[in-house]
């Protein structure tokens, strides 16, 4: 669950904050070194890689039409014809699998957008300004937090209806605390650096301050909640789809394909099976690419 | 630094929930409002309507009256415990999410205790067995763990412990046997969770000179681990337990989905599907309410066990 990933890099990664601007590049450069040397990490952008690719080329790679139904083949169990089997409609399950991360991945990245821009915007002025803004701030933090994700994204579907944007809207809205809290609680000890002090005296105004000189020194801490966050915004987007609140039918997507083949599991496993396992290997390798950018952007851990 | 004294920190902790209580019913209330369209259509269902009904829906729900007016008759009934009627089964709101109150928290607590019982010794064990593959086999379950969506889990659990072995079964409450899979479900990624923090804090914690004291002393490797190590290390996992509740809550209520179980994630869904908005309201803000209740109990509660927590 994304409430607990956040958790756990709150307090470790924000140390991070080293003057960084100077070498941006070289820590880039130097990131993704020590990321090619975690095995695990590698394993997660390899898969990752593929997964993206499939899905990119879905068109192409898919060997039957996603939502056209054949009354023909209806339920069959997986075969050479058909690699996944085909669902209660007869329509291949592999393809609409194919097809089904064009909803699911992209759901996960706009929200992540979504939640990291407005997160980061918010954490930057409550920890920056401090007094009544940190105070209104936080207490709207405090109120978002009242409400597991998962709710809070349903009330949000409740308010707007089920549509692709809206899914994107309440699984991003639903992340902005996390963000928000992360980026502060960076921000605090990052304002206090001399360096923030040196480009006050000489004259950058309180906008330039924020987004040139400590945003780009609380980017470790960010990178890391936005990618391990990913995972979360994916596994989000597709429960509220499983629950009937997502993307509807025919149009596939890994949450509501799984959803069509809930009461079938008994006798006909593979129509849930292979769209959950297309979102437990999306998930595993983004998480995979999180810890590894985590143990490579958290000075604390080098040495272990 | 001064210490504060408890009850002093226990009135600072409850005044801090005013403003949630008031965000969270706030919130809900705007719910009808901020939803596009007249509210009144929402309240008429989707049937067309005269202008005269219009008008006697809008009196019937106060739509005619102020805003301000309006959400204090809302958080007045609130507090007399009068959410109003459900739009689709006229039922009073209370009745429905009272009957799905209990399966839900029952569902998140045993999910809890598994996720406290199955994370804590996967922890430990990673811990003790450090750079072996006993911890490496411990770090992949707890991969696993929280990259595995509750749904799939439970889905795949059922298919193999249900259908192809019957060992559990599938549908159905009441005791303990309808519990076992469902809770398992709910916790397993909790306890993914607290395996990583308890692994980490544990090698951490048995690096202290008080450990390495406590073996020099010739105590058994047991009573090190279990008496001086794990106690201190079990903290930062305890800390995070209220943030864990969320997740609980929120597992239960998809998992309630996967086993057709009855309870507030069902009302919920049904609820939003038939736009049965006084209905959302109430199952929104009671989760919600529960959830701060709880991380308050387990706040106060550290600082009755831990007096550090107290300081500052």
């Amino acid at each position: 669950m994304p409430e607990s990933q956040a958790a756990t890099i709150a307090p470790s990664t924000q140390i991070a904050s080293l003057e960084l601007k100077s070498r941006s590049g070289g820590l880039a450069r130097d990131t993704f070194r020590k990321l090619t040397r975690n095995p695990g990490a590698v394993a997660g952008l390899i898969v990752l890689c593929l997964i993206v690719l499939a899905t990119i080329f879905a068109p192409t790679i898919a060997p039957y039409d996603p939502i056209e139904q054949d009354t023909q083949t209806i339920r069959q169990a997986p075969s050479r014809e058909h690699l996944n089997g085909t669902d209660t409609f007869g329509r291949d399950v592999f393809s609409r699998v194919l097809y089904g991360g064009r909803q699911s991945l992209p759901v996960g990245l706009i929200a992540v957008g979504i939640a990291g821009v407005v997160g980061v915007l918010t954490g930057l002025a409550a920890g920056y300004y401090g007094r009544w803004v940190d105070t209104v701030t936080m207490r709207m933090v405090d109120i978002m937090l009242a409400f597991p994700g998962i709710l809070l994204a349903m009330s949000i579907v409740a308010i707007l209806g089920t549509s692709l944007f809206n899914l994107m809207l309440a699984v991003g809205i639903a992340a902005i605390p996390e963000y928000t809290r992360v980026v502060r609680s960076s921000v605090l000890s990052a304002r206090e650096a001399e360096y923030v002090t040196a480009a006050r005296v000489s004259g950058a105004s309180n906008s330039r301050i924020m987004l040139k000189h400590i945003f780009p020194n609380i980017l470790p801490p960010v990178i890391v909640l936005a990618t391990l966050g990913m995972a979360g915004a994916i596994i989000l987007g597709s429960t509220l789809s499983f629950l009937g609140l997502g993307i509807q039918p025919p149009t596939p997507e890994w949450g509501n394909m799984m959803s069509d083949g809930r009461t079938l599991m008994r006798h006909f496993w593979w129509v849930s099976f292979f769209p959950g396992l297309a979102i437990m290997l999306t998930v595993l390798s983004i998480n995979l690419i999180g810890d590894g950018l985590r143990d490579a952007l958290d000075p604390r851990l080098h040495n272990r | 630094m001064l210490r504060t004294p408890l009850s002093t920190y226990i009135i600072r902790r409850l005044i801090q929930a005013i403003p949630v209580l008031i965000g969270i019913s706030v919130f809900t209330f705007l719910m009808v409002h901020l939803t596009p369209g007249d509210p009144v259509v929402l309240f008429a269902g989707d049937k067309p309507i005269s202008d005269e009904e219009i008008v006697q829906i809008r009196h019937q729900y106060g739509l005619d009256k102020p805003l301000w007016e309006q959400y204090a008759d809302y958080v007045s009934g609130i507090a007399h415990g009068d959410f109003g009627s459900g739009l689709h089964s006229k039922r009073p709101v209370t009745d429905t999410i009272m009957e799905a109150l209990w399966p839900t928290i029952q569902l998140a607590f045993a999910g809890l205790v598994v996720a406290v019982l199955f994370g804590v010794s996967l922890g430990i064990v990673a811990a003790i067995f450090h750079n072996t593959w006993v911890d490496s086999l411990a770090m992949v379950i707890a991969l696993l763990g929280v990259s595995v969506p509750v749904f799939y889990l439970g889905l795949l659990l059922l298919f193999f412990l249900s259908f192809k072995y019957p060992i559990f079964p599938a549908t159905g409450t009441g005791d303990l046997q309808h519990l076992i899979l469902p809770a398992f479900v709910v916790g397993f990624s909790s306890a993914a969770y607290i395996a990583r923090l308890v692994r980490s804090s544990m090698l951490e914690t048995l690096r202290q000179d008080y450990v390495t004291t406590a073996r020099a002393k010739g105590l058994r490797e047991r009573t090190v681990v279990t008496r001086h190590a794990l106690r201190n290390a079990l903290i930062p996992a305890v800390t995070y337990m209220g943030l864990q509740f969320a997740g609980l809550l929120g597992g239960a209520i998809v998992t309630e989905q996967v086993f057709s179980r009855p309870g507030l994630g069902r009302v919920a869904i049904t609820a939003i599907n038939n736009r049965d908005y006084p209905l959302i309201q109430g199952t929104v803000l009671i989760t919600a309410v529960i959830y701060v209740m709880v991380n308050l109990l387990v706040d106060l509660s550290y600082a009755v066990f831990d007096p550090r927590i107290r300081y500052a």
